[in-house]
């Protein structure tokens, strides 16, 4: 009995999860939504660039981009981190001061940029090539089809794999903490990791996973909500689809193309 | 164009000359000569493998021949931009391949306002006024996979005659068709043709090649074996590897 209210308390302490709350919103949510806000956003833009890149008729383009994202996909997130920002803190501190928030986005946002952008090489290679054909048959030039047809449709397939890298980042930012954090600067783990040291107990870290939770479930839900969209289709206005119903709707598996000058 | 409307096409001749075109050591394509009219239409029939949707290529070069040239109104079209050809060349293909992500109304301005540089109005105006013409108005807000395979190729026939083209190519568009849609297509295709719209028309219907076309192709192993006018080619083929594929076929 007495041993089962010891581990109860170790989890579930109200006085420290209570004593923690306060950092952990004031304090810690912002600085991780700040951390894996702007890396997404860079890490989607950059990714991008990198999925052109890696379908480029250049080889030039080509291999560095496969280079790169074998790099930044192989190492562990904290050895990048570390790499990154311990091996360029001098000049990290020439340019921004004693913040290590700069670096430590660089570093996620590069890893980010490999991840996300074999998700857009993947969904933009899995069109079905007809949509190419089918667009420079119309006269658009090579990159128009590519902008304005394959990639918007590339894209939506991969949308569902998307959020799931945003939740990893969500997730990876708290290993900005090996850098060393100011009190101002740390984020949801480092208060409920430090407050778990000066209380002894576990409580304020299991709170820190529940903050989590309520940024990465709703995530994980979207990415159901989007992803059974994209397979359905969106309703039309125009009531029920008539004859076969053989075809694509987005998200779908292309039918094969089968002309014989294709090969 | 069910009711009859008319549209009046500035059609040209085409031509091509001693087109050769090899993947690799596979030789496709050896030394196809075409020659379509103004306001003709041209069957191309023959064997699968035998090298009729390549040849299709080439008259718009989605893929460039090795050799040989292709003339539009006896003017060769190898040294103008391909881009800028391929807006004065309508094709059609097999899997439609319409856009899926965007409804029939954006499919067709999609390319008439990007390629053809029309102001929103106006594309909207020639989109609907299009697919007025294949009877498909009432589906302008319809995404193409909730059509029927038929309404499907006639809204990418819509789509490629929206940007008024002088020549249309079809690449067997009615072979993904289930039996009882291909007759709507079928029959769209000859009002173009009887329209005096300028066609090279790769097809496996061969009703449709003796009734609509002025001059049929039988094309073997990258080779024209046989060309002539319609009655000649179904009724007294000269080959006897036409003869045989007639054969097989009818």
């Amino acid at each position: 009995m007495d041993q089962l209210s010891t581990l109860w308390d170790t989890f579930f302490n109200w006085q420290s999860m209570r004593q923690a709350l306060p950092d952990m919103l004031k304090t810690g949510l912002p600085n991780t939504l700040i951390l894996s806000a702007i890396s997404a956003l860079i890490g989607t833009v950059l990714g991008m660039l990198l999925a052109m890149a890696g379908i480029s008729r250049h080889r030039w383009l080509r291999w560095p981009a496969r280079v790169y994202t074998d790099i930044f996909r192989g190492l562990p997130a904290v050895v990048t981190i570390l790499l990154i920002g311990v091996g360029l803190s001098q000049i990290g501190m020439k340019m921004w001061g004693p913040n290590p928030y700069p670096l430590g986005i660089l570093a996620l946002s590069l890893i980010a940029t490999a991840y996300i952008g074999e998700i857009f090489r993947s969904g933009i290679q899995s069109v079905d090539p007809g949509q190419f054909e089918g667009a420079r048959a119309l006269g658009f030039s090579h990159s128009a089809a590519l902008l304005l047809v394959i990639i918007p449709q590339g894209i939506r397939r991969v949308l569902p794999a998307w959020v799931n890298q945003l939740i990893a980042l969500i997730k990876d930012s708290s290993l900005v903490y090996f850098l060393g954090l100011a009190a101002g600067q740390r984020e949801l783990f480092r208060i409920g990791q430090d407050a778990a040291a000066n209380t002894g107990n576990e409580s304020a870290l299991l709170l820190a996973g529940l903050v989590y939770l309520v940024l990465t479930v709703p995530l994980t839900h979207f990415v159901n909500y989007v992803d059974h969209r994209l397979r359905q289709g969106r309703r039309t206005r125009t009531g029920p689809p008539d004859a076969d119903e053989t075809l694509l709707t987005a998200g779908e598996t292309p039918l094969p193309v089968t002309s014989e000058g294709l090969k | 164009m069910t009711e009859e409307q008319q549209e009046t096409f500035s059609s040209v001749s085409l031509a091509t000359r001693d087109i050769h075109l090899a993947f690799g050591t596979n030789r496709v394509l050896r030394g196809v000569d075409l020659d379509v009219g103004k306001g003709e239409t041209a069957c191309v029939i023959g064997p699968s493998g035998s090298g009729k949707s390549t040849f299709l290529r080439t008259i718009n070069r989605l893929i460039e021949p090795d050799k040989g040239d292709v003339l539009l109104d006896g003017v060769s079209v190898l040294d103008r931009d391909p881009d800028r050809l391929r807006q004065q060349i309508g094709m059609v293909f097999q899997q439609f391949n319409l856009f899926p992500h965007m409804n029939v109304l954006r499919n067709l301005m999609l390319p008439l306002r990007r390629i053809r540089k029309l102001s929103a109005d106006e594309a909207e105006q020639v989109a609907r006024h299009q697919l007025e013409l294949v009877g498909l108005a009432d589906k302008a807000g319809s995404r193409p996979g909730h059509l029927s395979g038929g309404q499907q190729q006639r809204v990418a026939i819509a789509r490629a005659l929206a940007m008024r083209p002088e020549v249309m190519l079809f690449d067997e568009a009615t072979s993904a068709l289930d039996p009882e849609l291909v007759k709507g297509v079928l029959s769209l295709m000859a009002d173009l043709s009887r329209q005096g719209m300028t066609m090279v028309v790769v097809t496996h219907e061969m009703g449709f090649a003796r009734e609509a076309s002025d001059v049929v192709v039988f094309l073997d192993q990258g080779v024209a074996v046989e060309t002539g006018p319609p009655e000649k080619i179904f009724d007294s083929p000269d080959s006897p590897r036409l003869r045989q594929f007639l054969s097989d076929v009818l």
